[in-house]
């Protein structure tokens, strides 16, 4: 497809569209369902509707539906990226698209090996919705990683892989890896094995948290402090909450911004860190060339 | 008495739940270590600054865990727990 021909630019512009939509839905739908509140409160994720199943209820709340938003939002922004493509790059956003895939790919080799050069689409998964999940406070919409049923969704994910790869020397291996050093110490070793996701899980939805709760205390305490020094005087002059504006949005630098990225990076980080310990390489290797020799035989 | 015995609940969950905090004087003194030593070590090796402050991120990263179980389990006091023990305490009286 030729650059900058309507086609292209129409096909262009439905992208863009399409992946912002999510976000607006998103908003709209905040607006909509929620009652109007007097006060600033600290609440957990809404529930939106419940599905009825035999087992248990299913209750759809907001976490569950802003992930999906932003599953989506990434979905539209990567065709969007990667949009009239070309071996020669004739477009500025093809080149972000290559800086973003050149620096994972460089960052899974350099911490996984060779071997795992495959997880670099996974990882850079992670990253996008982990910290698109985080940003999501900017616009105003509830953060799906300060809801901790997400974020032990992906440590349980992550917590599979590393037991698949800790398998690959077989079953009879894997429960031998527990008594090492000594037998006795497994039962440790069985609650540090358990410990790993619950512990990714709860870094992740607490950082995010506890930034969303300090933000919300500092700007209750604005407030309360903006209608100290304004409360005497009369009418709507007395309510102007002039300490609100401004100071919040530094804050929210730090805990919304910063840390919802490093947040990102530090679980991805972990991700890839515990998958390629766990895998024995030396083991998985010797056993490889058993069977090849076995097979030559 | 009622109110009474509801107020030592909601109380001693916000007790609680400050002591349970007293765990994030851990992790800062555990992260202070960690961000001077390399601090330190960028001091030494500028060329290596990338690397260093990767790893700094992960150990810091991996210092706060315990702080961040004190906070979950204080969030479930002040949020949680409350509500969940005068329930119980009204199912006895009945």
């Amino acid at each position: 497809m030729k650059i900058k021909s309507v086609k292209f630019l129409a096909v262009d512009i439905l992208l863009m569209i399409l992946a912002v939509a999510p976000m607006l839905f998103g908003i709209a739908l905040k607006i909509l369902t929620n009652p109007a509140s007097g006060g600033i409160e600290i609440a957990g994720a809404r529930i939106y509707f419940t599905l009825k199943l035999p087992i248990q209820d299913l209750p759809i709340t907001e976490s569950q539906i802003n992930s999906w938003l932003v599953i989506f939002s990434v979905f539209w922004l990567c065709i969007y990226f990667t949009h009239g493509i070309s071996e020669k790059p004739q477009t500025k956003r093809q080149l972000i698209a290559e800086w973003i895939i050149e620096t994972t790919e460089k960052l899974v080799k350099g911490n996984m090996g060779e071997y795992f050069s495959g997880f670099a689409p996974f990882v850079a998964a992670i990253l996008a919705i982990s910290a698109f999940s985080s940003l999501l406070t900017l616009i105003g919409l509830y953060p799906p990683t300060s809801d901790i049923n997400i974020v032990a969704g992906w440590a349980i994910l992550v917590f599979i892989l590393i037991t698949y790869y800790k398998m690959k020397c077989g079953p009879v291996h894997y429960l031998k890896s527990f008594g090492d050093p000594v037998p006795f110490l497994a039962p440790l070793n069985v609650i540090s094995e358990v410990a790993t996701p619950v512990s990714m899980a709860f870094r992740h939805y607490g950082n995010i948290l506890s930034g969303t709760v300090i933000s919300v205390l500092i700007a209750a305490a604005l407030q309360g402090l903006s209608n100290m020094v304004l409360g005497w005087l009369p009418g709507v002059l007395g309510e102007i909450p002039f300490l609100q504006i401004g100071i919040p949005a530094v804050l929210s630098i730090y805990f919304d911004v910063f840390s919802g990225c490093l947040q990102a990076f530090i679980f991805a980080m972990l991700t890839m860190l515990y998958i390629s310990s766990g895998f024995p390489a030396e083991d998985y290797k010797k056993r490889k060339n058993k069977k090849i020799k076995s097979e030559v035989n | 008495m009622l109110e009474l015995a509801i107020g030592i609940i909601l109380g001693c969950c916000a007790l609680g739940a400050g002591a349970a905090m007293i765990a994030g004087i851990g992790p800062g003194i555990g992260e202070g270590n960690a961000v001077a030593k390399a601090c330190e070590a960028i001091g030494r090796q500028p060329e290596s600054k990338g690397d260093v402050t990767t790893t700094m991120l992960m150990g810091c990263a991996i210092a706060e865990t315990t702080g961040l179980y004190a906070l979950v389990i204080a969030i479930l006091l002040i949020f949680l727990a409350p509500g969940r023990f005068v329930n119980i305490l009204l199912e006895a009286i009945k």
